[in-house]
C-alpha cells in the first residue's frame, strides 16, 4: 500500500474512487503514419525525417495501410464496432515537438467505438468489464530534450509522425487494483494482436488516467482530474491512490476539486498540479482537409474481424478444457502469446499436458525471466517434449532430467546426446544394479544390519545412497525393488 | 548553347530585364538564376526525345517550392528559404522539358486579390501600370501579359489564377479540386487550394495544365482519373453543348459593360451551336462569407508551422514564447495577422458551430447548387470573371470590399468544379475575362468552348 | 455575435501573434466589419445538412508500409535556425521545470 493510505486519515473509506483510462499505443509499422520515414527507435536525432514529418512547407500527409490494418485489429480485439467512415482531424496547438502546429488525430467520428474488455472475474464468478468508449488513430510528436544543452531545449522528430492508436475507456475502474488489472489486459490484447510491442519503457504503451472521488453510494460522476506522466503500471497504481486520497480529503473538508491536469513524479512519489498547455486547451479541432474521409468497405472490417488471432480470454477457456489444466497454471501459461504457443507445442510433440506445465512454468520461465523472449529460448519445444518422454520411460530420472535441462539451456544439445556423454542414462543391467546395492551394504554395514533387522523406514535412505552411488543412473524404482527383496530374503 | 530552349530562355531573361527590372519594373519576378536555367535548357537542348514543352520557359509562383530558387510566399517569414524538395508540378513540368525562369511574386500566402500584400512590394498591371494586376498570383500573370513567358503557374484559392487572368488579358485556368497535385504548393486553404495555369493562348494554358495534371501519390486529395489531351479540345462546334447563364451572377447591379461583353461572348458560343439556357445558382450570395469563413479557418492552422523552428527566420528571444511571438508577429504581414485571428477566432471553443460548421454546411448547399444544374444537363457555365475591371493601387482599403472580388470565382472553389477565364473584351482600355466552369474533371469541355470563345474574338478582330 | 477586444487578445495569444495593443480598436473593427457580413449564414436553414469533409467524395488513398522516404536535397541543419549534434534547438522553456512538464501560458 501506498504512503498515503498509511499517513491518511481514511477519509477516503467515505468515498469512492471513479478512473477512466486513455492508453496511447504506438503501432508497429515499419514506416511513420503518414510519411515514408523509418519508425526505428535509437536512430541519430532528426535522421528519420524528411519534409513531411518537418512539417516543410508544402509538404502533404498520406496515411499508411498497415497502419490502418493494426488499428482495426485492435479494435476488433476489444470489440469495437468499426465505423465504416471515420475522419481525421486537426488538434492545434504550438509546441516546438509538434512540427505542423497541430496533431493530425481524430475527434467527432473515430475510427471505432463501443468496445469492452474483460479484466478479471468478481468474487461470484461474473466477468469485471471495461467499456471502452472509442479507438481512433492520431500521429505522435517529436521529443523534447531539456537537459541535454543550457538553457536550450533538443528537439529530435524522429518520433514525430509515428502512428498511435488512442484507447480510451469508459469509467468504469473503481480502484487503482482494478485499473492495474485493466492496463495488464490491455497489454495482453495488445500484444496477442500484435498490434504494438506495448512496452512502457520504451514509450510505445502511454497512461493518461482520469480520475474522480465521491460518496460511496453516489451515481453522479465527481469532477475529475487527469493524471500524466505516469511511467510505469505500478506507477500508475500509486498515482491514483495518491491523487484519490487527496480529493478524498478535499471533499471530506468541505472543498471542492478543481478540474486539472496534474502530474505523477515518480521520484518523489507525488502528484502536483502542471500548468497548462495553452490557457484554455481549446485546441481548434476540425476536419484534416488534406485526407479524404477513411471509408473502409464492411467485407473488409469484416475479414479483418476474422483474421484476428486467438485472444486471452478464449486460450484460457480452451487451455482449461483442453488441456484440463488448474486455472492457476492456465494463467501463467496464457499471459503471454508466445509462452503459451511454446507450452502448446511441447504438448503437440507428445509431452502430456500437467507435465509439460508443469516444466514450463518452473523450469523454462525460471530459465526466461528478466525480458529474454520464450521464442528464442535455447531448449526448443520438441526438445522439452523429448525430454519429458525420457522421464516417463525411465530413461533418465527427474533428477537426472534436471541436469539435462540446465546444460541444454546453455548448449542448444540434443537431450539424449546431453544424457549419453554425461552418462546419465538410467542403468538397466541387472548385474550393475546389484553391484551398487552390495557396495552400498557393504559400506553401510550398520545401515544395513537394521534393515535386514526388519526396519523398513531404512528403505528410502538406501536408495538414496545407491542414487548416489550411481551417480542417479539407477532406476530408483528397480532399486527399490531389489532392496525390498533383499528385505524379505532376510538377506 | 543555340539550340531552341537555350534561345528562348535567353529571350525571356531579355524580356524579363526590359519590363520586369529596376525601380520602374512590374516586379513580377522576385527570384531567377539565369546560369541555372540556361544549363536547364541546354540540356533540354541536348537530348533526343523531346517532352511535350520542350524549351518552353516557365514561372512558378513563390509559394510552388523549387529547389534551386527561394519559396517565400511573398512573406518575410520565409525569407531567404529554398525548399530541399521540389514540388510535384515542378517535376512534371521539367520533366516535360520546360524551363523555370523564375519565381513570380504574390500577394503573402496567396491571401489578396491586387498583389499589394507582397512584402517584396506590388506587382504593376502590365496594360495600365497605375492599376493591380490582381492577386494572389498577380506576379505570374503580369510575366505571361507582358510577354516574358506564355505559361506560368497559380495557385488558386478563391480566385487568385482567374482574377489576375481577367485584369491581365490573359487566359487563366482553375482544374478541378484534386485534378493537380498540390504536393509542394504551400498551403493557404487546403480545401480550396489547387494549382493553376496561366497562357497567352488557351492552347498555351491546355498545354500546361495537361503536363502538370494527373494523381500523385504524394497527395491524398488527388484524384485518379485519366486526364484528356486538353490541347486537342479545340473546335468549331458547340453542338449539343449546353451552357447555363446563372442569373446570380449577372445581378442589376452588375457594370452594363462589363454584361455587354458576357452577352457578346454568350453569342458568339451560340453562333457555334452552343444552347444558351438561363438558370439559378441561388446560395450564390453566400459563397463570400462562406469562402472567408473556410480559407482563414484552414489558413490559421496551415500556418501554425511557420514557427521559427525548422526553417525561415527567427527572431532571436530567451524564451520560447517570445520566440514564437516575436517570429511569426514580424514575420506575417497585415492582411496575413488579419486572417489568421479570424480563423484561430471562427475555430475556437463556442463558436465552432455558428462559424465553421455552419460554414461548412452552406458549403454543402453551394456544391448541390452546381451538382444539381449540372445534373439537369447543363454542361457548362458562363459568366463575368470580375464585377470589374482592374482597378487602381489602392483603391480598396476596406478588407471586406476587396473580398468582394472574388464574388463570381469563390463558388468554384467551394464546389470543387473547375473553371477558366478568357478574354472577352476591353473596357476604356482594360481587358474583362469571362469564366467557364464545367462539371468535376471535365475540363476538356470547358477548353472546347474556351477554345471557341478566343477564335470567335479572334474572328472578330 | 460581436467580437470584443479581449477575443482578439485571446485568439492573438492562440496564434502567437503579439499584437500591440495600440492595434487592437483597428483589429477589433476590422474583424467585427468581416464578421458582420457572415450573419447571413445564420439565416440559411441547414437542418439535414451534412457539412463539407473536403471536396468530392473519393476515400482516401492508402500508401503501403514500405520506405525510402522523400529525401531532402539539403540536410536539416543547412536551413534550420538553430541546431547542434542533430538536433534543432529552441529557447528553453521559460518557467520549465523538469521533463515533462507542458508549456506554461505565460
Amino acid at each position: 500500500m501506498s504512503d498515503v493510505s498509511k499517513k491518511a486519515p481514511r477519509a477516503t473509506d467515505a468515498y469512492e474512487m471513479v478512473v477512466g483510462l486513455e492508453v496511447h499505443v504506438q503501432l508497429l509499422t515499419r514506416t511513420k503514419a503518414f510519411c515514408s520515414c523509418s519508425t526505428a527507435y535509437g536512430a541519430p536525432p532528426n535522421a528519420n525525417t524528411c519534409p513531411v514529418c518537418l512539417a516543410l512547407p508544402g509538404a502533404l500527409p498520406v496515411l499508411n495501410e498497415e497502419a490502418v490494418r493494426l488499428a482495426v485489429r485492435a479494435a476488433h480485439a476489444l470489440h469495437c464496432t468499426v465505423n465504416e467512415t471515420s475522419i481525421f482531424a486537426r488538434k492545434n496547438y504550438f509546441y516546438p515537438d509538434l512540427p505542423k502546429g497541430y496533431q493530425i488525430s481524430q475527434f467527432d467520428k473515430p475510427l471505432a467505438e463501443h468496445g469492452k474488455l474483460d479484466i478479471g472475474v468478481n468474487a461470484d464468478g461474473t466477468p469485471i468489464t471495461i467499456g471502452i468508449t472509442r479507438v481512433h488513430m492520431e500521429e505522435d510528436a517529436g521529443k523534447s530534450v531539456h537537459d541535454r544543452y543550457p538553457g536550450v531545449t533538443a528537439i529530435d522528430l524522429n518520433r514525430s509522425g509515428v502512428p498511435l492508436i488512442e484507447i480510451v475507456s469508459e469509467p468504469d475502474m473503481r480502484s487503482a487494483r482494478e485499473a492495474g488489472a485493466y492496463l495488464r489486459a490491455l497489454k495482453q490484447v495488445i500484444e496477442y494482436t500484435a498490434v504494438s510491442d506495448a512496452n512502457m519503457e520504451e514509450g510505445s504503451l502511454r497512461v493518461d488516467a482520469n480520475v474522480s472521488a465521491r460518496f460511496r453510494g453516489e451515481t453522479k460522476l465527481g469532477t475529475k482530474t487527469e493524471v500524466k506522466n505516469l511511467n510505469s503500471f505500478s506507477g500508475v497504481e500509486r498515482a491514483l491512490e495518491i491523487e484519490f486520497a487527496r480529493q478524498s480529503e478535499v471533499l471530506a473538508s468541505g472543498g471542492v476539486v478543481t478540474q486539472q491536469t496534474m502530474l505523477w513524479d515518480a521520484n518523489r512519489g507525488e502528484v502536483r498540479p502542471a500548468r497548462s498547455k495553452e490557457g484554455s486547451h481549446d485546441y481548434r479541432y476540425f476536419p484534416e482537409p488534406d485526407l479524404p474521409p477513411l471509408r473502409l468497405a464492411p467485407a473488409w472490417i469484416d475479414a479483418a474481424e476474422l483474421a484476428l488471432p486467438e485472444l486471452p480470454a478464449a486460450k484460457v477457456a480452451r487451455f482449461i478444457a483442453d488441456y484440463k489444466l488448474p486455472p492457476i497454471d492456465v494463467e501463467v501459461l496464457t499471459a503471454s502469446q508466445p509462452t503459451a504457443a511454446y507450452f502448446e507445442r511441447v504438448v503437440k510433440e507428445g509431452a502430456e499436458p500437467k507435465t509439460a506445465a508443469n516444466w514450463v512454468i518452473r523450469d523454462v520461465l525460471q530459465e526466461v525471466k528478466g525480458g529474454a523472449s520464450i521464442a528464442a529460448f535455447p531448449v526448443e519445444p520438441s526438445s522439452l517434449a523429448k525430454l519429458i518422454g525420457m522421464v516417463a520411460d525411465n530413461t533418465v530420472s527427474s533428477a537426472a532430467a534436471k541436469t539435462i535441462f540446465a546444460i541444454a539451456a546453455k548448449t542448444r544439445e540434443l537431450p539424449s546426446d546431453i544424457a549419453k556423454r554425461e552418462g546419465l542414462l538410467q542403468e538397466r543391467n541387472e548385474d550393475a544394479l546389484v553391484g551398487w546395492v552390495d557396495q552400498v551394504l557393504a559400506e553401510n554395514p550398520d545401515v544395513a544390519m537394521r534393515f535386514r533387522g526388519g526396519d523398513r523406514k531404512l528403505l528410502g535412505v538406501l536408495v538414496g545412497l545407491v542414487m548416489k552411488a550411481s551417480k542417479g543412473r539407477a532406476d530408483p524404482k528397480a532399486i527399490n525393488q531389489l532392496l525390498s527383496a533383499r528385505a524379505a530374503a532376510g538377506e | 548553347m543555340s539550340g531552341s530552349a537555350v534561345s528562348a530562355v535567353r529571350d525571356a531573361f531579355a524580356r524579363m530585364a526590359e519590363v520586369d527590372a529596376g525601380p520602374a519594373g512590374l516586379n513580377c519576378i522576385l527570384w531567377t538564376d539565369e546560369v541555372r536555367a540556361l544549363q536547364d535548357a541546354a540540356a533540354v537542348d541536348a537530348l533526343a526525345a523531346k517532352g511535350a514543352l520542350a524549351g518552353v520557359p516557365f514561372v512558378a509562383k513563390d509559394n510552388i517550392a523549387t529547389t534551386h530558387l527561394q519559396t517565400t510566399c511573398g512573406s518575410r517569414i520565409l525569407e531567404g528559404y529554398v525548399s530541399p524538395y521540389e514540388a510535384t508540378v515542378i517535376t512534371r513540368l521539367r520533366d516535360a522539358g520546360a524551363v523555370l525562369v523564375g519565381k513570380s511574386n504574390m500577394d503573402e500566402f496567396a491571401m489578396g486579390s491586387s498583389n499589394e500584400h507582397s512584402v517584396w512590394g506590388p506587382v504593376l498591371n502590365p496594360i495600365d501600370r497605375t492599376r493591380v494586376p490582381g492577386g494572389s498570383s498577380g506576379g505570374s500573370a503580369a510575366a505571361v501579359a507582358a510577354g516574358i513567358v506564355r505559361i506560368a503557374l497559380g495557385s488558386e484559392t478563391g480566385d487568385s489564377v482567374r482574377q489576375p487572368a481577367s485584369y491581365c488579358g490573359i487566359v487563366g485556368v482553375k482544374p478541378t479540386y484534386g485534378r493537380v497535385s498540390r504536393y509542394g504548393l504551400v498551403a493557404f486553404a487546403s480545401s480550396l487550394d489547387q494549382v493553376g495555369v496561366f497562357g497567352a493562348t488557351v492552347a498555351d494554358a491546355a498545354a500546361g495544365l495537361e503536363v502538370i495534371a494527373g494523381r500523385d501519390a504524394r497527395d491524398a486529395t488527388s484524384a485518379d482519373c485519366p486526364v484528356d489531351r486538353y490541347t486537342a479540345a479545340a473546335t468549331a462546334d458547340l453542338g449539343g453543348v449546353v451552357i447555363g447563364r446563372p442569373r446570380e451572377y449577372f445581378p442589376k447591379s452588375l457594370d452594363p459593360r462589363i454584361a455587354k461583353r458576357c452577352d457578346d461572348a454568350l453569342e458568339s458560343l451560340r453562333a457555334r451551336g452552343a444552347e444558351i439556357r438561363e438558370l439559378s445558382l441561388p446560395h450564390t450570395d453566400l459563397a463570400i462569407p462562406v469562402y472567408y469563413i473556410i480559407a482563414p479557418a484552414e489558413a490559421s492552422s496551415n500556418l501554425a508551422r511557420f514557427d521559427g523552428v525548422r526553417y525561415g527566420p527567427r527572431v532571436a528571444s530567451t524564451g520560447l514564447r517570445e520566440m514564437y511571438e516575436s517570429t511569426r508577429t514580424r514575420g506575417f504581414g497585415a492582411e496575413v495577422t488579419r486572417r489568421i485571428l479570424l480563423g484561430t477566432y471562427v475555430l475556437s471553443a463556442g463558436y465552432y458551430d455558428a462559424y465553421y460548421r455552419k460554414a461548412q454546411e452552406v458549403r454543402t448547399l453551394i456544391a448541390q447548387d452546381f451538382r444539381e444544374v449540372f445534373e439537369s444537363g447543363v454542361h457548362l457555365l458562363f459568366t463575368p470573371t470580375t464585377p470589374s475591371p482592374a482597378f487602381a493601387f489602392g483603391a480598396k482599403s476596406d478588407p471586406y470590399d476587396m473580398y468582394l472580388n472574388d464574388i463570381f470565382t469563390a463558388t468554384a472553389n467551394l464546389a470543387g468544379v473547375p473553371a477558366i477565364s478568357v478574354p472577352i473584351g476591353d473596357i476604356d482600355g482594360l481587358p474583362v475575362g469571362g469564366q467557364l466552369i464545367a462539371r468535376h474533371f471535365d475540363e476538356q469541355m470547358m477548353f472546347r468552348a474556351a477554345f471557341a470563345l478566343e477564335s470567335a474574338r479572334a474572328g472578330a478582330k | 455575435m460581436a467580437i470584443g477586444t479581449d477575443d482578439v487578445r485571446h485568439v492573438a495569444a492562440l496564434a502567437r501573434l503579439a499584437v500591440p495593443e495600440s492595434q487592437l480598436p483597428e483589429l477589433v473593427s476590422q474583424l467585427n466589419g468581416i464578421l458582420s457580413h457572415m450573419d447571413a449564414l445564420a439565416k440559411v436553414k441547414t437542418v439535414g445538412v451534412m457539412p463539407a469533409a473536403g471536396v468530392g467524395d473519393a476515400a482516401m488513398p492508402l500508401r503501403a508500409d514500405i520506405g525510402p522516404p522523400i529525401p531532402l536535397a539539403r540536410p536539416l541543419e543547412s536551413f534550420a535556425p538553430q541546431s547542434r549534434d542533430g538536433f534543432l534547438l529552441v529557447p528553453r522553456l521559460a518557467t520549465h521545470e523538469s521533463a515533462g512538464d507542458d508549456e506554461s501560458d505565460e
